[in-house]
């Protein structure tokens, strides 16, 4: 590692006062917006350290200490000089915060003497009451300007210590918050373990962890982030050295050990979990198959809940004695198989009239084929095929040699059956990455007219890209209808095809790992498009996320929280060539002659 | 993809065969449902109609001359609203699919505007004055709502491939739509009652009064944009940087400023069109704009993407098959329902012209960076 | 060298939007030749390559390769029929490893589809054997520079002479018998121009290819065509040896315009 040039700290007034306005007044919007959604009041129920702290109030809160710490941040590449940091960053946070917390005083100035509550329906007295902490106007007011100057001017102190400290402190947030939010899952999981007695020391009955609770998950946090990543790290490195044979035991060990978790997980876990886990199963079904078309081939459908629906109505009328046109009541393992055909022909239908327009028409039309035959399968003039909007109902489960999957009675069954499917699916796409038919896709992701003058059959290879997702979607279309018992054109809106879009690109598009950890998080935690996650009380807000998150991760990053490594290069194209250059990674080619060795940097 | 332009005359695949077989498909089914309409008309009980259609029944002249004038005053709405997806195309080269969303916010504030002016009177007793007051704010709202748009979520983006904004796009869509369910709370929400004259036909045109004020006022936000782009400064700078950007530069012109401008005029008429929604249906939701977004995006392809004459004329051609497909070509062909099937037709109209001529019916308008 | 005549375009004709980028150009190529195109810019020669290798379509006029007409071909068609080429402004895959450029490059020639992929079949694991030694092999040809540690590096991080060299290798990786190389010493120091020129006869000789190569480094022109054509205006306006087309005067005029006459 290269030592950065550091000059002294600049002055505590040497500031960039347009920057900090700026962060102030963003910081003050931000805070009032959050509290208009009501999202103080509506989360308040859900504690996070008894007594202390709500999620209500979190919400609000972590936003002055984010943009009190991020209005100093600087992007130093290597090789350029940058100023040690001092009082000035926490100067600077201070000013943020204070900015935001007059701009909150105003609004709850507001609330108690005007009434807005036409249009804004939030506009009420709880938000106040929640606001103002149940003080009266004046000290509400007062708290908010103290509280946000303080975390802001905490936001820039983060900048300040060092590293080791920043690490520890943003760790032991980050798994407090986690471990808050897991509650419900941990209560199950402790029970399964007979660790009960643990889970009783560390969470309050009526919710939220204890100080107790804090105090261990502090400890944890700081001792990984101190001891453990190290550690973590030291593993790691003799993971990547190892090679061949021994590489091959490594990962057949730790798939077993995976795949041993899957199966003996659930069993600990209550309904209510591995109702969940079920849901985000299905989702991450759905998630692969759209990886592979957008995050392999670089293909957009917006539509791809299409296939989903042929799944499940396939399955639906297949399989259900109340199926209209015919009811053949075909066992489930049968009607999957007939599935797979339908979305092949599904998947050629959808790919071919739009397999040579351009990426951006490409969207449009496929979201408009999926509204297609969303609104078609609704109409009264197909209702005789597909039960209109009433649907079909009555399916059965699907009998798997002897074990039935029913809807709700057997969550832990629809899980297992979810992860054999998911566990197919992400074979095909690593297979697939490394293949003949992978190498083509990413080759018409970068750059299609060049991989088509490479001999690259890009129709034939795109509609393979189409066949291959709408098969996976199909699958959890399946699965879906023999879990809750019907079908209904409700269940296949846009809104799914863009969930599952975020959960992509969240993830990071064209990574199976960014997948699964992208599907865990969003549908697990906030919840899926029509179904909650684990934190139920952000069911109002969680589509509100989803949409901030996308256009901030597009902003940010736009390959992901899990980047996939080819897609970090593409997209800082800039940072890294002039990062590898001062590294020496990338070649000078001076001098070098045919026969010449050229020696890594 | 633009780069290659190649005749299919020599090889025929496989997908090209489907594809004509879907052309045919369509132009048939479209031509067999005119005529077996014609032949409705005519005689309701003909052979046709007893086999394919038992209940037909002749339409009336009232009926279809409705039909029209529905289409054309939703067409027209739909030609507002594509004007800035394709003046955003054409300049920018990306779909902001957040633009219906840019409608709804005009139809939303148009509404909030309208109940609190109900509530104070002036809406019953000056309503001139009170329209007026809501289309100020409703174009006021779509525009800032547009330009802040683009400042946050766009142009960071300038210069990454194309399909980048569009994903951001939807992610602002997607945030402006569930922003207004959280703000302002789910469900429909009512425009107050409409004075009567609005209610009523005209006379001598016997067209509901409130559909003529569409066409109208959509007749001369058209021209006023005609005029804005065509014969002013503004309008030129923002030509040439729909041209090309680098060179617009050159020419001196602030490339930046001219990208907002052309947000912001396609904030505001997307505005107009919200206000005209609003008093068309009296009722807005959280949703209102998501399908006359897409359809308006359908509509200026159809014209010609970058092409601000085609976008009004897509507009009233998608306006006007939406509504009068479903009786003049589902309905004769024995479709029941057929009228649920109006959102469909449109997307197919969409398909059916990307199919058959895909640089729309007046032919695209695109900067030399997409083009080429 | 069999010396058969390999491509044989006739009378072809191309306009965009009015102007006549290639007008009744007629042009031949036999096995194992080495012939350049150059002309002034504008003169029509990417034109030319694109409409050899499908992405263009003429109005006019035929190309016979190896007696069959390329027309109305696609073009990863044109390119399993034995014609590669290289792009002016490099365009490689650039997220793609450099080992990967050259093997998808390869995708006209193998066959293995998705079921082979999904059961690992021993078809599958042989061809995929086959198709990464032929990459390496084909990268070796420019020496050590894209091997080894490089093999597995995304195409990016090369310098742009090897990005060009990694262009030649590409093309050269879909076992083509007809390489059309556009500006292949582009932007190169007149070291790595050398060396480059000696490769390109290296291609001919020990790799078969017949070459077909637009340049403006008249270098690299001499010192390695068998016969120079000069485009102008979408026309052929000379052919011939280097000696005798650099002194035609129709090649002068092209290059330098007319000179002013003196007024005496």
């Amino acid at each position: 590692m290269s030592e950065s040039l550091v000059s002294p700290p600049r002055s505590a007034f040497d500031q960039d006062w347009r920057k900090v306005v700026r962060f102030g007044l963003i910081l003050a919007a931000a805070l009032l917006f959050v509290s208009l959604t009501d999202m103080p009041d509506k989360l308040d129920r859900k504690i996070v350290i008894e007594q202390y702290l709500s999620m209500g109030y979190l919400v609000l809160l972590w936003l002055p200490l984010a943009l009190g710490g991020l209005v100093t941040r600087e992007v130093v590449l290597e090789g350029m000089a940058s100023h040690a940091k001092g009082a000035r960053e926490v100067v600077a946070g201070a000013a943020v915060g204070l900015i935001g917390g007059l701009g909150l005083s105003g609004l709850i100035w507001l609330l108690d003497t005007r009434d807005l509550s036409d249009p804004l329906v939030n506009w009420n007295d709880d938000l106040l009451e929640i606001l103002t902490f149940g003080q009266s106007v004046g000290t509400g007011a007062l708290y908010w300007v103290l509280i946000s100057v303080s975390l802001g001017a905490m936001g820039g102190l983060a900048q300040v210590v060092p590293a080791a400290v920043r690490r520890s402190v943003m760790a032991s947030i980050v798994a407090v918050i986690l471990v808050a939010a897991l509650e419900a899952a941990l209560d199950d999981i402790s029970e399964g373990f007979r660790l009960e007695w643990l889970f009783d020391l560390m969470f309050a009955k009526r919710g939220g962890l204890t100080v107790a609770g804090v105090v261990i998950v502090i400890v944890v946090a700081v001792g990984y982030s101190l001891i453990g990543r190290i550690k973590t790290a030291e593993v790691k490195e003799r993971y990547d050295a190892l090679k061949g044979a021994e590489r091959q035991k490594a990962n057949t060990g730790l798939l077993l050990l995976t795949a041993a978790a899957v199966v003996i997980l659930p069993m600990f876990l209550g309904k209510l979990t591995n109702e969940l886990l079920a849901n985000v199963g299905l989702f991450l079904l759905l998630a692969l198959g759209l990886n592979i078309v957008v995050g392999l081939a670089g293909i957009l459908d917006l539509g791809y809940v299409a296939f989903f629906a042929v799944g499940g109505y396939t399955t639906a009328i297949l399989t259900s004695p109340s199926s209209p046109a015919f009811s053949p009541e075909l066992p489930w393992i049968v009607a999957v198989i007939i599935v797979v055909f339908m979305a092949c022909i599904a998947g050629l239908f959808i790919g071919a009239p739009v397999i040579r327009m351009r990426g951006d028409y490409l969207a449009i039309v496929t979201l408009g084929f999926g509204e297609i035959i969303r609104l078609t399968v609704r109409s009264d003039w197909a209702s005789g095929l597909t039960g209109g909007a009433q649907g079909i109902t009555s399916i059965p489960g699907a009998q798997i040699f002897g074990l039935t999957e029913v809807r709700g009675i057997n969550p832990q069954a629809v899980f297992y059956l979810v992860a054999f499917f998911c566990a197919i699916a992400i074979y095909m796409s690593w297979r697939l990455e490394r293949s003949r038919l992978g190498r083509a896709w990413m080759a018409v992701r970068e750059d299609e007219s060049v991989a088509e003058a490479m001999g690259v059959n890009t129709v034939n290879v795109k509609l393979m890209a189409f066949v291959v997702g709408a098969i996976l979607a199909a699958f959890s279309g399946a699965i879906f209808a023999a879990k809750v018992g019907s079908v209904f054109e409700t269940s296949f809106k846009v809104l799914v095809s863009i969930v599952i879009l975020v959960v992509v690109i969240v993830g990071g598009m064209g990574r199976i790992a960014g997948v699964i950890a992208g599907a865990v998080v969003l549908i697990g935690v906030l919840g899926g498009p029509n179904q909650p996650g684990l934190l139920a009380e952000f069911s109002e807000f969680k589509l509100l996320i989803y949409g901030a998150l996308l256009v901030w991760m597009m902003l940010k990053r736009p390959e992901g929280l899990v980047p996939n490594a080819r897609r970090s290069r593409e997209l800082h194209q800039d940072e890294f060539l002039q990062d590898a250059w001062l590294k020496g990674e990338i070649d000078d080619d001076d001098g070098s002659t045919v026969e010449g060795e050229v020696a890594p940097a | 993809m633009t780069t290659t332009l190649r005749s299919r005359a020599a090889s025929k695949t496989g997908v090209d065969w489907f594809l004509t077989f879907l052309r045919v498909a369509l132009s048939t089914l479209v031509i067999v449902g005119l005529a077996a309409f014609i032949g409705q008309q005519i005689d309701p009980d003909n052979f046709f109609a007893r086999t394919v259609n038992e209940d037909a029944t002749r339409l009336s002249w009232e009926a279809l001359k409705d039909l029209v004038i529905s289409g054309l005053s939703q067409g027209s709405m739909y030609g507002l609203i594509a004007l800035g997806y394709s003046m955003v195309y054409g300049v920018l080269g990306f779909i902001n699919f957040a633009h219906g969303e840019v409608f709804m916010v005009g139809a939303m504030t148009g509404m909030i505007t309208s109940t609190k002016l109900a509530e104070g009177g002036l809406w019953e007793s000056n309503f001139i004055l009170a329209i007026l007051i809501a289309v100020v704010v409703s174009v006021l709202c779509s525009t800032a709502t547009a330009v802040i748009m683009e400042r946050i979520a766009y142009r960071p983006l300038r210069g990454a491939p194309r399909l980048i904004p569009l994903i951001t796009s939807i992610g602002v869509s997607f945030f402006i739509q569930n922003t207004s369910a959280v703000l302002l709370g789910p469900g429909a929400k009512n425009y107050p009652r409409l004075p009567d004259w609005l209610r009523d036909d005209v006379p001598v045109l016997g067209i509901e009064g409130k559909k003529v004020v569409v066409l109208v006022v959509a007749a001369i936000s058209m021209g006023a944009l005609w005029y804005l782009v065509e014969r002013t400064k503004t309008g030129k700078a923002m030509r040439a940087v729909a041209e090309d950007k680098e060179i617009a530069s050159l020419m001196g012109i602030d490339v930046d400023r001219t990208i907002v401008t052309t947000f912001a005029v396609g904030g505001a008429m997307a505005g107009v069109a919200g206000i005209l929604w609003g008093i068309l249906f009296g009722s807005v939701t959280e949703f209102t704009g998501f399908l006359p977004g897409i359809k308006a995006f359908s509509a200026a392809v159809v014209g010609g993407i970058g092409n601000l004459g085609g976008a009004m004329a897509g507009g009233l051609t998608l306006g006007s098959s939406e509504s009068l497909a479903p009786q003049l070509v589902l309905e004769p062909l024995g479709v029941t329902g057929h009228t649920q099937l109006k959102d469909a037709v449109a997307f197919l109209v969409l398909i059916f012209v990307l199919l058959v001529k895909p640089t729309g019916l007046f032919g695209e308008r695109l900067s030399s960076e997409d083009r080429a | 060298m069999s010396g058969e005549r390999l491509l044989t375009i006739t009378d072809l004709s191309v306009s965009f939007g009015g102007l006549d980028a290639l007008s009744h150009l007629d042009f031949h190529v036999d096995e194992g030749e080495i012939v350049s195109v150059i002309g002034p810019n504008g003169a029509g020669k990417t034109t030319f390559f694109n409409m050899i290798s499908g992405m263009v379509t003429p109005s006019s006029g035929d190309i016979l390769f190896k007696g069959e007409s390329l027309l109305g071909l696609d073009p990863n068609q044109v390119t399993a029929r034995g014609i590669a080429r290289t792009f002016q402004n490099v365009r490689l895959f650039a997220n793609m490893t450099i080992l990967e450029n050259v093997m998808v490059a390869q995708h006209c020639r193998t066959k293995q589809g998705i079921f082979g992929s999904l059961f690992n079949t021993r078809a599958f694991r042989d061809e995929e054997r086959e198709i990464q030694e032929h990459g390496e092999k084909v990268l070796g040809f420019f020496g050590t520079r894209l091997t080894g540690y490089r093999l597995h590096q995304t195409a990016s991080v090369l310098s742009y002479a090897n990005r060009r060299r990694l262009e030649i290798a590409r093309a050269m990786a879909t076992k083509p018998q007809l390489l059309l190389l556009d500006e292949p010493v582009a932007g190169m120091n007149p070291v790595e121009s050398v060396e480059l020129t000696k490769l390109i006869g290296q291609l001919r000789s020990e790799w078969g290819f017949t070459i077909v190569m637009i340049e403006h480094d008249m270098g690299v022109v001499r010192d390695v065509s068998d016969r120079v054509v000069v485009l102008d205006h979408g026309e052929t306006i000379a052919q011939g040896s280097f000696e005798d087309v650099s002194t035609d005067p129709n090649v002068v005029e092209a290059y330098l315009g007319r000179p002013v006459e003196e007024k005496s």
